[in-house]
């Protein structure tokens, strides 16, 4: 009851007209940068602290938190029409969401995304307001060998998930694994595969491989097989708007998503990419439509759009109660709290509950306001696919460019985007799947960290990957998760025989 | 007439000299680099310098540019070799950058740079979880010496502030430093969950980041490493618990190489302007910095024997190959 109490304070606080005023600013500009690559919202907040500092705390703070959630809503509206995802987030999002759009499904793709997004994101606010205390033990008693564990599974799905055989994906994972060692070892500090080239020292950029594998290869592509059969997009067929079908598709697809986001978001290695992939494969599971994946199918939208928003809110969690950063954004965020002198942590509930509380409530608002911001947008998004074939990829091939020089103005960066384009059109020619490719790059240098910080803990005694009952369970979803296809594959021939 | 000349010539520069101080520093037009993504301690320094250089009316304008990039080793090779002789331009730079050059082994060193001045510090601490049985740095002191291997620190990045300092405390009591188990976790964030949840023994990191923890006693802090006691901070300094370890992590500011010395002059004498004024003194209260402003040749030497010092350790720690 407190907490409603809290909450109904909050709301007080959020809905003063300047506080209205600074979170719509917010989800705009949010969504202003989810939609261009290489300028996430982290960038946002970093470039408007200087300027936010005069201005009231509450009011900047609800400012950042609008442009959090902008962001992570605006990456999948490029991701959908164009193939680019404009946050590594919403990679999953392309997947099927760019087939939608090329089957004249945009619209409800857009929507199934925006509503998607405003389902997860009320859910995983009501979430951060009653469960921040209980999912904070949690999150603290995560160890890095339960890390690890949580990779393995996440590797086993997505390889097995992607493209028509285990062997494709797993090519395409191990081809991600190896552009993950690039760059300086987190633990040594040696740096490895980088020859030299100093701009390699940090690692090979998110962004820039997504941009590069999604956008640029497919643009290449798209011109190489203009001569032999044209493909047809269409703006719209059938129904702009989401139909019963849809909806019935989508609902179950918001929550399974929001399930795995908000809890993963909350981790403070969690992140929002594993959620989405996560969601994504399970969709592919569970559906009963299988034959659509890989051709536009709406769960594979509504999922992983509604893990990414949750997984936006479960990162306030420790950020709120203990001052733990868990993604570019919050550490952002953390600065902007730091500004005014303001200690995020478990004392921060009890000295300025106006502040936490406004700043929840506040989200509800920007929620709201996404979702009236983005869906009349829709109808004119999808006309962007009217744009004449040509018109439109030499538009993403300058988009896809300038967002990653904007990001890393440097000539390695752009050749690597140009190298990057050429692996996704080749890996598309031959049928390799892409995706296990970005998955490799975010989370085996994870793994890996976490791996090798589990045994220094231990002193080198591998068996503290199994001592930790979350670990072992982990594992043994993984392991079953690998052996299960060839297992029911032998009780089919064994069935077989007998009759 | 020449005698009148002279006065008059004299009179014209007394005028134009005493006009001029206020209006040559707001003709300066300066560019920063933080040689850094937008958010971190590099990143901050510079714009905090923007804010109050320009508000404090020193400088016309500043811009604060961005090269991320290795510790700082992708910022400063650009800067050694794009800004040669410029004397309006200056880059942030830090305990970190002294690590990173080395462990990278870059080309470009901090003795090509002209150093203008440090500017802040942050004090480091080392802390356990509530429930630990250390109750002192004497307890951690004697569980390094009983079993070092056992006794796991979690911290930043793999040559920064925090495993320098691990690898000081050892050798300052005696142990081997070549065997901490050091842990580097990325950002403090996720080394706070590692203490927190009992996965590590202790944490090293800047005090501010734990200020908040050590305050609501879920962590308790074993002792900071400022020479004397920091009004208002309830912890021990090692020095006076018997293990002499001081050390901070400080942020200056350098200028490019082959600027004249008059261009030296005009750079240092901005930047000491700007720690004096009250624009500056908000901001560090702000942000919680130490002012720890050291100019001209005392900084130069500062630099150099800090460089010595750092290299020894990570030589010793095995991350740099002498």
């Amino acid at each position: 009851m407190e907490t409603f109490a809290a909450l109904a304070h909050g709301m007080a606080v959020a809905i003063q007209p300047m506080n209205l005023l600074y979170a719509l600013i917010g989800v705009f500009l949010g969504t202003a940068v989810g939609v261009l690559p290489g300028i996430g919202p982290a960038l946002t907040v970093a470039l408007l602290l200087p300027v936010t500092y005069k201005l009231d705390p509450g009011g900047s703070l609800i400012m950042f938190a609008g442009i959090y959630y902008g962001g992570m809503y605006g990456g999948s509206t490029t991701a959908i029409l164009i193939n680019t995802p404009g946050e590594s987030a919403s990679m999953a999002t392309a997947l099927e969401g760019n087939k939608m759009a090329k089957a004249g499904r945009g619209g409800p793709a857009l929507a199934t995304a925006a509503i998607g997004s405003f389902v997860a994101g009320t859910i995983a606010t009501i979430g951060l307001a009653f469960l921040a205390p209980l999912l904070v033990d949690f999150a603290v008693k995560f160890g890095p060998e339960d890390y690890f564990a949580l990779m393995c599974v996440a590797f086993v799905t997505v390889s097995a998930t992607f493209g028509d055989s285990p062997i494709r994906g797993l090519t395409s994972l191990f081809i991600g694994l190896t552009l993950g060692l690039i760059g300086i070892d987190k633990l040594t500090g040696q740096a490895r595969l980088a020859f030299g080239v100093p701009e390699l020292l940090d690692g090979v950029e998110v962004t820039t491989l997504a941009v590069g594998l999604f956008a640029v290869g497919e643009a290449l592509y798209v011109a190489s097989r203009r001569h032999h059969a044209e493909e047809k997009i269409e703006p719209v067929r059938g129904s702009l708007w989401m139909t019963m079908e849809d909806w019935k598709r989508s609902w179950k697809a918001w929550l399974r998503g929001t399930m795995f986001g908000f809890p993963i978001g909350a981790l403070p290695a969690g992140g929002a990419e594993i959620p989405t992939f996560l969601s994504y494969s399970t969709e592919r599971r569970l559906s009963k439509h299988p034959e659509e994946f890989g051709k536009g199918a709406i769960e594979g939208v509504a999922g992983p759009e509604a893990a990414n928003n949750a997984s936006a809110a479960g990162t306030l969690v420790p950020l709120l109660t203990l001052g733990l950063p868990t993604s570019a954004t919050a550490a952002m965020m953390l600065a902007g709290f730091q500004q005014y002198g303001l200690n995020p942590g478990p004392l921060l509930f009890a000295e300025r509950p106006d502040l936490v509380w406004g700043l929840i409530a506040s989200l509800f608002i920007a929620n709201v306001m996404l979702l009236v911001l983005n869906l009349p947008l829709v109808g004119l998004w999808v006309r962007l696919l009217a744009i004449p074939q040509p018109w439109l990829y030499a538009g993403i091939l300058v988009f896809a460019t300038m967002g990653t020089i904007a990001a890393k103005p440097s000539v390695v960066e752009l050749s690597m985007l140009a190298g990057f384009g050429v692996l996704g059109f080749l890996m598309r020619r031959y049928d390799f799947p892409i995706a296990p490719v970005v998955v490799g790059l975010i989370l085996g240098p994870i793994a890996e960290s976490q791996l090798r910080r589990a045994l220094a803990i231990s002193l080198g005694d591998p068996i503290v990957l199994l001592q930790s009952p979350m670990s072992a369970t982990l594992l043994g979803i993984a392991l079953i998760a690998l052996l299960a296809p060839f297992v029911l594959k032998g009780l089919d021939r064994f069935k077989a025989s007998e009759d | 007439m020449i005698a009148f000349h002279a006065r008059l010539f004299g009179a014209v520069v007394a005028l134009s000299l005493a006009a001029s101080s206020p209006a040559l520093s707001q003709q300066l037009e300066l560019k920063i680099m933080a040689p850094a993504a937008p958010g971190g301690g590099w990143d901050q320094t510079a714009r905090a310098m923007q804010q109050a250089l320009v508000a404090a009316k020193i400088a016309r304008s500043v811009q604060v540019t961005n090269v991320a990039g290795a510790g700082g080793s992708v910022g400063i090779a650009q800067f050694v070799n794009g800004a040669k002789g410029d004397g309006n331009q200056m880059m942030v730079n830090g305990f970190v950058m002294v690590g990173a050059l080395a462990m990278n082994k870059s080309p470009v060193t901090l003795e090509q740079v002209t150093p203008i001045a440090r500017l802040t510090e942050e004090i480091q601490v080392i802390v356990v979880p509530a429930n630990s049985p250390l109750k002192t740095a004497q307890d951690l002191a004697a569980a390094v010496k009983a079993d070092i291997a056992k006794v796991t620190f979690a911290g930043g990045s793999a040559g920064g502030v925090d495993h320098v300092m691990a690898a000081l405390f050892a050798g300052t009591i005696g142990a081997d430093a070549k065997k901490i188990n050091y842990i580097p976790f990325s950002g403090g964030g996720e080394s706070l969950a590692a203490i927190l949840g009992g996965k590590v023994t202790a944490g090293i990191s800047g005090l501010s980041e734990y200020e908040g923890q050590i305050k609501s006693g879920k962590l308790r802090a074993l002792g900071v490493t400022s020479e004397k006691r920091i009004p208002g901070v309830d912890i021990p300094t090692f020095k006076e618990q018997g293990i002499d370890l001081v050390i901070a992590n400080w942020r200056s500011v350098v200028a490019p190489p082959g600027i004249t010395p008059e261009q030296r002059k005009v750079l240092s004498e901005a930047v000491e302007k700007m720690v004096k004024s009250d624009a500056w003194k908000d901001i560090l209260k702000q942000k919680g910095w130490e002012d720890a402003y050291l100019g001209g040749d005392a900084f130069a030497d500062f630099l150099k024997k800090e460089t010595t010092r750092v290299t020894d350790v990570l030589k010793s720690v095995g991350l740099v190959k002498s």
